[in-house]
């Protein structure tokens, strides 16, 4: 926002209170409300908007409080965020970043915990990054604000406080489009993003002391995907793992699955298997049960392994 | 009462107004006869866009819906750029991807629309906005039918710009018809402009069929945006002669008296009474007229009916900026299909 006083924030909440995450705090007392704007309670009003006000030049980032609010602005989202620069002929183009917390572990039941990316992978015209740790957050958000494309940035909410890990200062970037090997295997890969990428590592480290290396992939970016680390990996390993814990029906761990198997059928070894979240409405009291943890994605990683 | 316009600018509003009445037939027409594939116009509905449109200045934005013919042209929009558009060939800036009428040119600020209802009203708002935060003296003005005051977005845009007194004009066309639902059942309300009330601003109903009447109200609501007075709600009364689309009938919901009644203020005919009265139009000008417009749209035809269809590349093209590998990877296969073709 220093760099560039065309980004303005704006959502419910988020100048005075900080955002009910406190992602956005400090911000109105350093730019002013006129940078830092609390509006309205009508989500999409707010896409609305940012989408007329990245029309006329500016950079808006709005943010939706839960992804569980983000439903009123899909039809400015799918009908017009995604498809201005493709109707126009390339005329009018409307570049923003769309911010919301979204994800369970915080037992926030059916309204404040869901991952409903798949809904927006599958919107041609958009981009959707997912950070799994405070060093990505802030390169793939600085990417973000500079993509000529609309992208939705979906920040784990589980993790806000609980992941901690270094932020140099300085500005720099994470590529949007781009996966990341976070730890490197031979016999099994684990594909996962967002809170869940946590959960395979520790999955992994327990996998090692059974004696079978697994490969971590962070995938941070969903659409576009990264489709050559992922055949890398999958080559290198012969035996795949997709975790998500959005529910498994029509999951993005569905697509990745399919891709997989139209490109290496013969690689692979066993059948790629996803641990994904239940298909119901997000629980509350079971939450424990319904998230993937790190034994059910171990007992997957020995179902591939001794297949 | 009159507004201070030359005879020669009173004069070319009419032949506007009448280019578009003809072009509307002939459309209609290009449609029956399988030429182009569907139109949507905006018979009856002339004033109420031409007069809107023309109390704007090049630099005021318009958000359009999907039916504004008399907008586009009178923006400077060529008639042949729009038959481009409706045949859907090479040199459609669109590049062939959009619904005829759903066009836009950013090089007059006339922002490319869509089919959803209401979705441009908060897109209004939000350009307003952020011409107000930039200290740009432009107003935008954004056009919706009485069907959309019962969308989501209507109320969204109509808060927001209450909230933030931008500089935006609503210009609501009551045509009296959401394809087959009346206005009586649309709203429980006695009028459209009364909604503005609860949105904290004003809201002003105007004759629709009365070019200079919506010009003066369009005007004085523009003035006062650009001043910081905030945002207004026009209502121009008007009456939706032709279908709702070239996929409609509306006998099946309407009957001719009511037509026949609406017919008798037909826009056009009003203001050529009033040019005539004012003696600066005669029968000769009027045949003139008919004859030069309808050579118009004929050229317009002839040029646009022998222009080939886009490439097929432009299918893959503008969904990005740049084209990602699955896009690349697709688009191969479609070529490869060709090939085999």
């Amino acid at each position: 926002m220093r760099r560039n006083d065309n980004i303005i924030v704006l959502g419910e909440d988020v100048g005075v209170d900080g955002g009910v995450f406190r992602a956005t705090e400090g911000l109105v007392q350093e730019f002013g409300p006129n940078r830092v704007v609390d509006t309205p309670l009508a989500e999409s009003g707010i896409i609305g908007i940012s989408i007329g006000m990245a029309l006329y030049g500016l950079r808006p980032v709005p943010e939706i409080q839960f992804m569980d609010f983000i439903y009123p602005a899909f039809d400015q989202i799918q009908s017009e965020l995604a498809k201005f620069r493709y109707r126009s002929g390339g005329q009018f183009v409307c570049p923003l970043v769309i911010r919301t917390p979204y994800g369970g572990g915080i037992r926030g039941s059916h309204y404040h915990s869901q991952s409903t990316e798949a809904f927006f992978v599958h919107t041609p015209g958009l981009k959707v990054v997912i950070p799994s740790t405070p060093y990505d957050a802030k390169g793939l958000l600085t990417s973000a604000l500079r993509d000529l494309d609309p992208v939705l940035f979906l920040e784990p909410k589980k993790i806000y406080r609980t992941v901690r890990g270094e932020v140099p200062d300085e500005e720099y970037t994470v590529p949007i489009g781009k996966a990341k090997v976070v730890r490197e295997g031979n016999d099994v890969v684990v594909f996962a993003y967002g809170a869940m990428l946590h959960v395979a590592t520790e999955a992994a480290e327990l996998a090692a002391s059974a004696g079978i290396s697994v490969e971590v992939v962070d995938l941070r970016t969903l659409l576009p995907f990264d489709i050559e680390t992922i055949m890398a990996s999958v080559q290198k390993t012969g035996r795949v793992i997709i975790l998500h814990e959005a529910c498994k029906t029509c999951g993005f761990g569905a697509e990745i699955a399919a891709q997989i198997a139209e490109r290496s059928i013969l690689r692979l070894k066993a059948p790629i298997i996803r641990v994904a979240g239940y298909d119901t409405p997000f629980p509350l009291v079971l939450e424990d049960k319904y998230m993937p943890n790190a034994k059910r994605v171990l007992r997957a990683i020995e179902k591939v392994y001794n297949f | 009462m009159e507004p201070e316009i030359s005879h020669d600018e009173l004069k070319r509003l009419y032949k506007l107004m009448m280019l578009v009445r003809n072009l509307d037939t002939r459309s209609l027409q290009l449609q029956r006869q399988g030429r182009i594939g569907f139109y949507i116009g905006c018979l009856g509905q002339e004033a109420a866009q031409i007069g809107s449109a023309y109390a704007l200045k090049p630099e005021d934005w318009i958000f359009p819906a999907y039916r504004e013919v008399g907008a586009m042209l009178q923006r400077g929009i060529p008639l042949e750029d729009l038959m481009n558009q409706y045949f859907a060939n090479a040199e459609d800036v669109q590049k062939g991807r959009q619904l005829m009428n759903l066009y836009g040119s950013k090089s007059v600020n006339y922002v490319t629309g869509s089919a959803p209802i209401a979705t441009q009203l908060p897109h209004a708002v939000g350009a307003a906005f952020a011409a107000k935060l930039r200290g740009d003296k432009i107003v935008t003005l954004v056009y919706f039918g009485e069907g959309a005051t019962s969308a989501n977005d209507f109320h969204a845009g109509m808060n927001f710009a209450g909230v933030y007194k931008t500089p935006t004009i609503f210009f609501c066309q009551n045509n009296h018809y959401a394809i087959s639902l009346p206005v009586e059942r649309q709203t429980a309300t006695q009028t459209i402009a009364v909604k503005a009330k609860a949105y904290g601003f004003e809201g002003q109903r105007v004759d629709g069929n009365d070019i200079l009447a919506v010009y003066r109200t369009t005007k004085e609501a523009v003035d006062r945006a650009r001043s910081n007075g905030g945002p207004t709600l026009i209502e121009a009364v008007t009456y939706r002669m032709g279908p709702h689309s070239s996929s409609d009938d509306p006998k099946r919901y309407r009957s001719n008296q009511e037509l026949d009644e609406w017919q008798m203020r037909d826009p056009l005919v009003r203001f050529r009474k009033y040019l005539e009265r004012k003696h600066i139009w005669s029968s000769t000008d009027e045949e003139k007229a008919q004859e030069d417009t309808n050579r118009q749209i004929d050229a317009a035809i002839a040029h646009a009916e022998k222009i080939p269809r886009p490439s097929i590349e432009t299918l893959f093209t503008d969904v990005y900026a740049e084209l990602p590998w699955h896009l690349q990877e697709e688009f191969q296969e479609l070529k490869d299909e060709e090939v085999g073709r």
